[in-house]
């Protein structure tokens, strides 16, 4: 009835200038840091995420943590002051972030072979530089890279993508933040791309049982796109950092 | 996959936020052409589907100024002041470039609506070429650029890429500024301005006429003849600053030099006056308005004056009339606040319905709007002489300084004045009911015919076709909605069912039907005319409950003990053959007649008897017995001529109806509530505040009742305790005053109030909601809806659990609702007058208020409100007013409140637009005021009397062969309604 919130075009373009089913533009490098064991920075539109990751070390704090048969997963999520429109100071572990990063660990822990380093700790530390919509699909996204660039073994790539509906009918993928205020109930996946298998998945507000089957096939498809992407950078890294000693071309 | 360019738009707000977006520039945005081979190769790379033909070749814009056909790009402003130029047929083949689409959107949200609903229809072939994330018309915005040059500069950029894109084809780029007029034409683009443009189109018509005005396009050049507007700024600045008063700004509708402006914070509206104070504000402005000295400040006029100016800037009849205003108010007393209008804040121009005034010749004609408040509007037309005849509507463009009346332009003409046909259409209008014929994207969504029941259908539904159910409605009703049956399942258990017509079962969410039913939302009845809500296939057939047929329908069955007491209830979908379907007379006879003693018979008998039992345990729980002057016109089957005007009839029948209808709706309304907490439909009817009861509460002062007012409950018994023997009407009186004080009843989603708010006052219910008719109100199909999911029979859909959707539907229902109710009202109205044309009758009224120089006389034969002046204007009054005891006295008579009258009515039709009542006593006799008795006086009347019957059945006869179908219906559709909106 109404047309106050059309978020696609009757030409079927996003406000943005988007279509329904494209990603924002990701940008993405690894090795920004050369202190951490691994690091990486992604810039999904004008999301951007810095990634910085330790270990696996000896388990810091209380022994009593460690654990004989896997590895500790150690996540911590944190905005900059000057990551939204307005300034803001954010410390860590208010209750945002402590649930960013549950979110996060339970993500990463499906991917990484935990089983591999007992009595030992891994540390990831994520930190928003701006954020414009999709920040914890941006996270997962530069903590998988970080995870890689740190050379700790992954089952394969953890990726994550957020989808919404337009006009109350089409999915669209990878939402802004602007997208995210207009619009409706926004679904976010973390998935194992390759073997297909759903690790997270969250939901802002509820959809109906109707729409939620599209809607969640679209975000697992934008999961799909994002680690082609990803592929290509971490091949590409992978051939610049070894042709010193000739790995990039042995394929 | 495709390009991106991502660049940086920078908006700070308010509190200086810096929100910055990105912006993709594509390659794969098509110029809309089929010819086009390089855009065609885009658009199947994309697999973006078979391109449909956004142009067509069949509509060729004709105009003399270019050879050939050509394709028109406009510029915002042609958009936002030529709207009803755009709407003309005539344009096709447009490009509206998403700059231009976008600037509308922001500068005016109904322009945009309109805009939107020609771009969607497929046959105007108006094309949107997104040029702003094109990588070849993508400009960026310059520092320092304004964003107007900067919008201009892209739709200058897009024609000429159009222009580099097409060679072969023309474009015109049509634009009402001159600056950007004269760029555009230094940069080799076709531009004319939208005026040139139509006047030399080959076929313009009546085109021409719809042409907004701009101030320089009138002959009129003269020296001004209003003071100039303060700007925006100014006025802002001097709000702030104290020195202006924002407000509201109302015409008085006696006067046309004088109004009203409504500013918050003051008891009393400032008046303005005059040519200097009024300063071109229009009714319904949001004005800024300077305050004068307090010994400058006057009073109301009170004078009646008319605006009798023509069409010439001739001011000497307007200086005089100002004149007569001063003379006026030095007389009186009291003064008020006064100021003078120093600038527009926001105009509220919208488009106007009346006639030309007569007697001019020439291209330049007066309009006068019918709603006396607005100022007559000068209008260039070639057609006048049609237009005399003819209702129609206008709209104000501007009203520059040396014009006497506002400039404004020809939309459309509804039909010849004092038509039926017409006036109905102006009721509509009016009223914003939509009445357009059903779309075939509607009708496509019906049921193919024959239609019948299928096996599936049997096993979803129980099968109730062996029972005896059996309908009772008005006479002559075509879409019966609900069904009843009653018969003993136990020694002391009855069975009580009502059956609702299964209005959803067609109905699917989503549909286009849908989409049209809910925009709709109710079923509107005029006198003499009924706008479904669905199509007539369906209200009057498929979903009609008729006797004899099989039909769909959803069940409420309840057990009951012979005391009334509910004992279980359960809903489910049915199919249900009617055994009959009986008026209410035809009921009442059955039930009164011992001799029968049938199935029908018994049934009947079995629900009256728990009907009113149910009635006596409502009224003892507070609900309120109302009463409204309802009236049913007759009509004359040949003529369509108002016969008869008539107070409806009650039988028991109509209660027995009504009492197991509040009783479905309630159950209902517990069962949808308990399994949609958060989005069930509701109707609520809020407690009005005791302030609303004043006049009642005084009127029953004035007669000795104490009217009680803290709860329903005291308001009910003390309306039944207000009964004076002699006088029987006296408390019908005070139950007719009790109705207007209470507010309107609204429909709500469960989820956006408090409990305590889900109250209905008038039924003295906690939860209420409308389930019996759904083959004339929306909100009873998005019940049924609800219901079938709560009973297993249906799946949910997204928008009918989304609390805001339903929401903004029940707004719009709201809305829609009231003005259905206004209309019919407007419609009875406007028959009345009609049935009064031409005669003069004594009538018996009761006194419904004394005012200081008049009484209200409600006429309940005609259920007609008029005044009684009870002196004329200069004559000194025979009456002497008492203000504390609320009487009029002159002589030995005394007139309190409620007392019985009778007086002459006749119709002044002096004034076409403005036709209205006028009343002379004629008891209780007084010396020099009231008239002789009609029949004494007849013989004179008589012969002048005859004439105009006679004229106005001519006039009559002509209009008569186009309504004759759907007139016997509608009567009686008409007649149901008035019944049941109490329930």
């Amino acid at each position: 009835m109404s047309r106050k919130k059309e978020l696609i075009s009757n030409i079927g373009l996003r406000l943005d200038g988007r279509r329904a089913g494209e990603l924002r533009r990701i940008r993405c490098k690894l090795g920004v840091f050369s202190e951490p064991d691994g690091s990486a920075y992604i810039e999904q539109g004008l999301t951007k995420v810095l990634a910085a990751v330790y270990g696996p070390h000896q388990v810091r704090g209380g022994r009593s943590k460690a654990q004989h048969d896997s590895a500790i997963v150690n996540c911590q999520f944190s905005m900059a002051v000057f990551s939204t429109g307005e300034r803001k100071r954010r410390p860590r572990g208010d209750r945002k972030s402590t649930e960013m990063s549950i979110h996060l660990h339970q993500a990463l822990v499906a991917a990484i072979k935990v089983e591999l380093y007992p009595w030992t700790q891994i540390d990831v530390y994520v930190e928003v530089l701006h954020a414009d919509g999709g920040i914890y699909p941006a996270c997962v996204n530069a903590a998988t890279l970080a995870l890689i660039d740190a050379g700790i073994p992954l089952k394969e790539y953890v990726c994550a993508c957020t989808a919404s509906l337009a006009n109350d009918d089409i999915p669209m993928i990878d939402i802004s933040h602007q997208e995210e205020v207009m619009g409706g109930p926004t679904l976010t996946v973390a998935a194992l791309p390759m073997s297909k298998k759903v690790v997270l998945l969250e939901m802002s507000q509820r959809f109906h049982v109707d729409h939620l089957p599209k809607v969640l096939k679209t975000a697992l498809q934008g999961c799909v796109d994002i680690k082609n992407i990803l592929d290509v950078t971490v091949s590409n890294n992978v051939k610049e950092i070894g042709s010193s000693t000739r790995w990039g071309n042995m394929t | 996959m495709f390009t991106t360019k991502s660049f940086i738009k920078k908006n700070k707000i308010g509190n200086f936020l810096k929100n910055v977006r990105e912006h993709y520039i594509r390659d794969d945005i098509v110029c809309g052409f089929s010819s086009c081979y390089s855009c065609q190769n885009i658009q199947n790379n994309q697999n973006i589907g078979c391109s449909k033909d956004n142009f067509s070749s069949n509509h060729v814009n004709r105009c003399k100024l270019v050879e050939g056909n050509h394709y028109l790009i406009l510029d915002t402003n042609v958009v936002l002041n030529q709207m009803d130029v755009l709407e003309d047929n005539l344009f096709g083949n447009v490009i509206i470039l998403h700059t231009v689409l976008n600037e509308v959107k922001h500068r005016s949200l109904p322009i945009f609506k309109r805009l939107m609903s020609i771009i969607d229809n497929p046959s105007r072939h108006f094309y949107v070429f997104t040029n702003d994330h094109h990588k070849d018309t993508f400009i960026h915005q310059e520092d320092q650029e304004l964003i107007n040059d900067y919008n201009d500069r892209c739709i200058r950029k897009a024609c000429t890429w159009y222009h580099r894109h097409l060679p072969k084809e023309k474009f015109v780029f049509l634009t009402e500024d001159n600056e950007s007029k004269r760029i555009a034409l230094e940069e080799n683009i076709m531009t004319f301005s939208m005026s040139e443009y139509v006047h030399n189109l080959s076929d313009k018509h009546l085109v021409e006429d719809k042409l907004a005005k701009v101030s320089s396009s009138f002959p009129f050049t003269g020296k001004d003849i209003y003071q100039a507007h303060m700007s925006l700024v100014e006025l802002l600045e001097g709000i702030r600053g104290g020195k202006l008063y924002q407000g509201t700004f109302k015409a008085s509708r006696e006067n046309f030099l004088e109004g009203y402006i409504n500013v918050d914070g003051f008891d009393d509206p400032i008046i303005v006056q005059g040519r200097e104070g009024l300063n071109r504000a229009v009714d319904g402005d949001i004005v800024a308005v300077a305050l004068f000295e307090k010994e400058h400040w006057t009073s109301p006029t009170e004078i009646i004056l008319e605006d009798e100016g023509v069409v010439e800037e001739n001011i000497d009849e307007l200086v005089e009339k100002e004149k007569e205003i001063k003379k006026a108010i030095k007389k009186k007393g009291d003064i008020k606040p006064t100021g003078k209008v120093v600038g527009v804040i926001r105009r509220k121009w919208r488009q106007y319905c009346g006639i030309l005034e007569g007697g001019i010749e020439g291209v330049y004609q007066l309009f006068v709007p019918s709603n006396r408040s607005i100022p007559k509007i000068r209008i260039e037309t070639r057609q006048a002489e049609f237009l005399k005849t003819q209702k129609l509507i206008v709209t104000i463009d501007s009203w520059p300084q040396n014009s006497r009346y506002p400039h404004g332009h020809f939309v459309r003409a509804l039909g010849v004045i004092g038509h039926q046909d017409t006036e109905n259409e102006v009721v509509l209008l009016e009223h914003d009911v939509p009445h357009s014929q059903f779309s075939e994207e509607v009708l496509r969504c019906l049921p193919k015919l024959p239609w019948v029941i299928t096996e599936e259908d049997e096993s979803r539904r129980v099968d109730l076709r062996h029972i005896t159910i059996c309908s009772v409605d008005p006479p002559g009703c075509t879409d019966i909605d609900d069904a009843l049956h009653c018969r003993i399942i136990d020694d002391n258990k009855l069975e009580v069912g009502v059956h609702i017509a299964d209005v959803s079962h067609f109905i699917r969410p989503g549909t286009a039907i849908d989409l049209e039913a809910a925009s709709r939302a109710t079923t509107v009845y005029l006198v003499n005319k009924r706008i479904d809500m669905v199509p007539e296939l369906l209200s009057s057939n498929l979903c009609s409950l008729r006797g004899g047929e099989e039909r769909f329908a959803f069940s409420c069955i309840w057990e009951m003990d012979y005391e009334a007491n509910i004992l279980s209830t359960k809903f489910h979908k049915s199919i249900i053959k009617s055994k009959s379907a009986m008026t209410y007379e035809e009921a009442q006879l059955i039930i009164d007649d011992k001799t029968k003693n049938d199935d029908i018979a018994f049934g009947l008998r079995g629900l009256n008897k728990l009907a009113k039992i149910l009635k006596t345990r409502r009224l003892e729980k507070g609900a309120l017995v109302l009463a409204s002057p309802e009236v049913k016109i007759h009509m004359d089957s040949e003529t369509m001529e108002p016969l008869e005007v008539e107070v409806k009839k009650l039988f028991e029948t109509n209660s027995m109806v009504e009492e197991f209808m509040l009783l479905a709706n309630i159950s209902v309304a517990e069962k949808i509530l308990q399994d949609f907490p958060d989005c069930a439909m509701l109707r609520r009817h809020p407690t009005p505040p005791s302030t609303n009861f004043d006049p009642l509460v005084k009127a029953g002062k004035h007669l000795g009742f104490d009217i009680q007012i803290d709860s329903g409950k005291k308001l009910a018994v003390s309306l039944d305790q207000a009964v004076s023997d002699s006088n029987p009407y006296l408390n019908t009186m005070l139950r007719i005053l009790a109705t207007r004080c209470m507010l309107q009843a609204v429909y709500f989603p469960s989820g956006t109030l408090q409990k305590s708010d889900f109250f209905h006052y008038g039924l003295a219910v906690p939860l209420y909601t409308h389930f019996t008719s759904p083959i004339r109100r929306y909100a009873d199909i998005i019940v049924h809806r609800l219901l079938a999911v709560s009973c297993g029979a249906d799946s949910t859909y997204p928008d009918l659990l989304d609390k805001h959707k339903s929401s903004d539907l029940c707004q719009n229902l709201n809305y829609r609702n009231r003005m259905a109710q206004y209309a019919g009202r407007a419609s009875v109205a406007f028959n009345t007058h009609l049935f009064f044309k031409g005669k003069i009758q004594d009538e018996e009224g009761y006194v419904l208020f004394v005012k200081k120089n008049a009484l209200q006389i409600l006429l309940p034969k005609y259920g007609l409100e008029c005044t009684l002046y009870l002196s004329k204007k200069g004559d000194e009054s025979l009456f002497v007013y008492d203000e504390e005891e609320q009487t009029q006295k002159a002589g030995n008579v005394v007139f309190h409140a409620f007392d019985q009258v009778t007086v002459r009515v006749s119709l002044d039709s002096k004034n076409i637009q403005h036709e209205k009542f006028v009343l002379q006593l004629v008891y209780p006799y007084i010396e020099g005021f009231s008239v002789k008795p009609l029949i004494e006086s007849e013989g004179a009347d008589k012969s002048n009397m005859e004439q105009q019957t006679m004229d106005y059945q001519d006039k009559c006869n002509e209009q008569v062969s186009t309504m004759k179908k759907n007139k016997r219906k509608t009567q009686s559709n008409n007649e149901k309604r008035k019944q049941k909106k109490k329930v």
